[in-house]
């Protein structure tokens, strides 16, 4: 026998289609109406005209626009090199944290040291020391900015990692390690195979989310010297006392997270998902 | 004796759970613990496993001393099996890998060759179809079955079953039953803790019952169950049955 829907069914499809289409009308609807009052709001502003040329100018952005992507290519090979670097760091120190006995004392001592003061420390001193007090040093080999402010990028992202990667290990249920663990596993192979996978995914969320703030950060390398896109950007608004290259900066940066960040929610929303079809 | 426990003692903070208990087993035969609850029938197991240090006395694997703080506990561990209550699959991984990862990579037999030992038995207990599938689409029995055929591909000497048909539903138990009334006539030695004395008077050649941290009483189900001889076991008893649990 063929399946139909009931009438009492269809009468609820119907329904729930009028209430879809109600709800797209209603959102074009309110949507316009707050982006006629926000547009009538800025440009009616008394200051607007003088805004718009000294924020919006074409000719500046198109004149800067080269200078300000090389800056970027910069940016981005950094991220990617900060990024998978904090991570591996993050993991080892949380890794480290949970091993147990007298001989691995000074290592947990120093890598919850390590989270303790990375954490605390803002960004911006954390570069200043490595990109200006290391090479005060003066010693054989000390390698140049670029690389040292990458490095404080690193070392302070890794800390912040570290704990989230505690975290998603400490969420893994002890009975795990006990099965893993009667099977005849070392902690090594039970860490490797039972607990940092299931670990992992867990905080993956919260992981992404942390790389696209470093993603933000690393344009503070500028302060070290490298010309990245917000340093190129700087140098074209003091060069034609304009902000407009600030703005097109802005806009690749939005444009260069927009997909770091639509994979950050698209993890969320499958780990929100997993959970609830797990209870 | 396989496996033979002499004045074991485990404490807890101020808790004497287990007080110099003695407990023997001999090759292919298989002893069902009973006791109340919080009794230490779990404690004893983990303890023979090695996941728990004993505080006093020995115990030995074959002759072997496995508390001897010179042996490895990971190759202890390789040749005794212990499925617990709550199966403990590891849920990111799918039933032919929770079953493999230990023949692979402790025992490093072949991966093709692990699977193909895998598969045979998922087929025996009527299971190959879901090797593909994650814990997490199984049933509790199906998920119990699992959890003994991994113990069991790593050849154990010893299984040690702790509860695993008490978090079942009724229409469940069955199935997890008949695999190990299966297992008892291939031979394997198994110790098993029990709230089920049904259970234990189908499958068990003996029954102990654990009281103040000892064996109170051991002896063949018929007479352990049904005929003890100490005023504790009676009074177990009489509260199980008062249960229905007999
Ligand atoms: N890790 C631990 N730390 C402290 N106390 C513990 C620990 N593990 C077990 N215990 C205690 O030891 C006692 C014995 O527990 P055990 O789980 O062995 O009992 P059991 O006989 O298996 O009980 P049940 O039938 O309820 O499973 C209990 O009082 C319990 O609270
Ligand atoms: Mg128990």
């Amino acid at each position: 026998m063929t399946y139909s829907p009931s009438p009492r069914q269809q009468e609820r499809i119907a329904y729930r289609r009028g209430r879809a289409v109600r709800s797209v009308l209603l959102a074009a609807a309110s949507t316009a109406v707050v982006g006629t009052l926000l547009a009538v709001g800025i440009t009616g502003a008394p200051g607007w005209t003088r805004v718009k040329e000294s924020f919006f100018d074409p000719d500046t952005a198109v004149e800067y626009l080269p200078a300000i992507l090389e800056g970027l290519w910069l940016n981005l090979r950094l991220l990617v090199v900060c990024a998978s670097l904090a991570l591996a760091l993050g993991l080892l120190v949380a890794v480290l944290r949970t091993l147990r006995g007298p001989v691995f004392f000074p290592v947990r001592v120093l890598a919850t040291g390590y989270t303790y003061s990375f954490r605390g420390l803002p960004l911006i001193i954390v570069i200043y020391l490595f990109a200006f007090g290391i090479p005060g040093l003066r010693l054989q080999g000390t390698p140049d900015v670029l690389v040292l402010g990458a490095g404080a990028i690193i070392v302070t992202y890794g800390a912040y990692l570290a704990e989230v990667f505690r975290a998603g290990i400490e969420s893994v249920h002890p009975s795990q390690i006990a099965a893993a663990r009667s099977l005849g596993l070392s902690y090594r192979q039970a860490m490797r195979h039972v607990v940092l996978p299931q670990a992992v995914r867990r905080v993956a969320p919260p992981l992404l989310n942390d790389t696209v703030a470093l993603q933000k950060d690393v344009g503070l390398i500028s302060l070290a010297g490298p010309i990245d896109a917000i340093r190129a950007a700087q140098i074209g608004v003091a060069q034609e006392a304009d902000f407009t290259p600030y703005i097109v900066a802005g806009v690749l940066f939005v444009l260069l997270a927009l997909p770091l960040i639509a994979v950050t929610d698209g993890v969320t929303l499958r780990a929100a998902r997993r959970q609830n079809a797990g209870n | 004796m396989l496996l033979s426990c002499k004045n074991v003692r485990k404490v807890f903070g101020d808790h004497v759970i287990l007080d110099g208990l003695g407990l023997d087993v001999a090759e292919h035969e298989v002893v069902a613990l009973i006791g109340a609850s919080g009794s230490g029938k779990s404690t004893l197991l983990r303890c023979v496993n090695l996941l728990t240090e004993i505080d006093d006395g020995t115990i030995h694997l074959d002759g072997d001393e496995i508390t001897d703080p010179q042996a490895d506990p990971d190759v202890v561990r390789q040749r005794i099996g212990l499925v617990f209550q709550s199966y403990n699959l590891f849920p990111h991984m799918t039933v032919l890998d929770n079953i493999t990862l230990a023949p692979v990579r402790v025992h490093k037999r072949p991966p093709a060759e692990a699977k193909a030992q895998a598969m045979q038995w998922l087929d025996r207990v009527g299971l190959a179809g879901k090797a593909g599938a994650y814990p997490d689409r199984l049933s509790g029995g199906q998920q119990q079955r699992v959890a003994i055929v991994r113990a069991l591909v790593n050849n154990p000497r010893l299984l040690l079953l702790d509860e695993v048909t008490s978090a079942l539903d009724p229409e469940l138990v069955g199935e997890v039953l008949t695999m190990i009334r299966e297992l008892k006539g291939e031979g394997m030695t198994m110790v098993l803790a029990t709230h089920e004395m049904g259970f234990a008077r189908q499958v068990a050649d003996r029954v102990a019952f654990l009281d103040g941290g000892r064996v109170l009483e051991q002896g063949p189900p018929a007479q352990v169950l049904g005929d003890p001889v100490e005023a504790r076991t009676r009074q177990f008893l009489a509260r199980i049955i008062e249960a229905g649990r007999l």
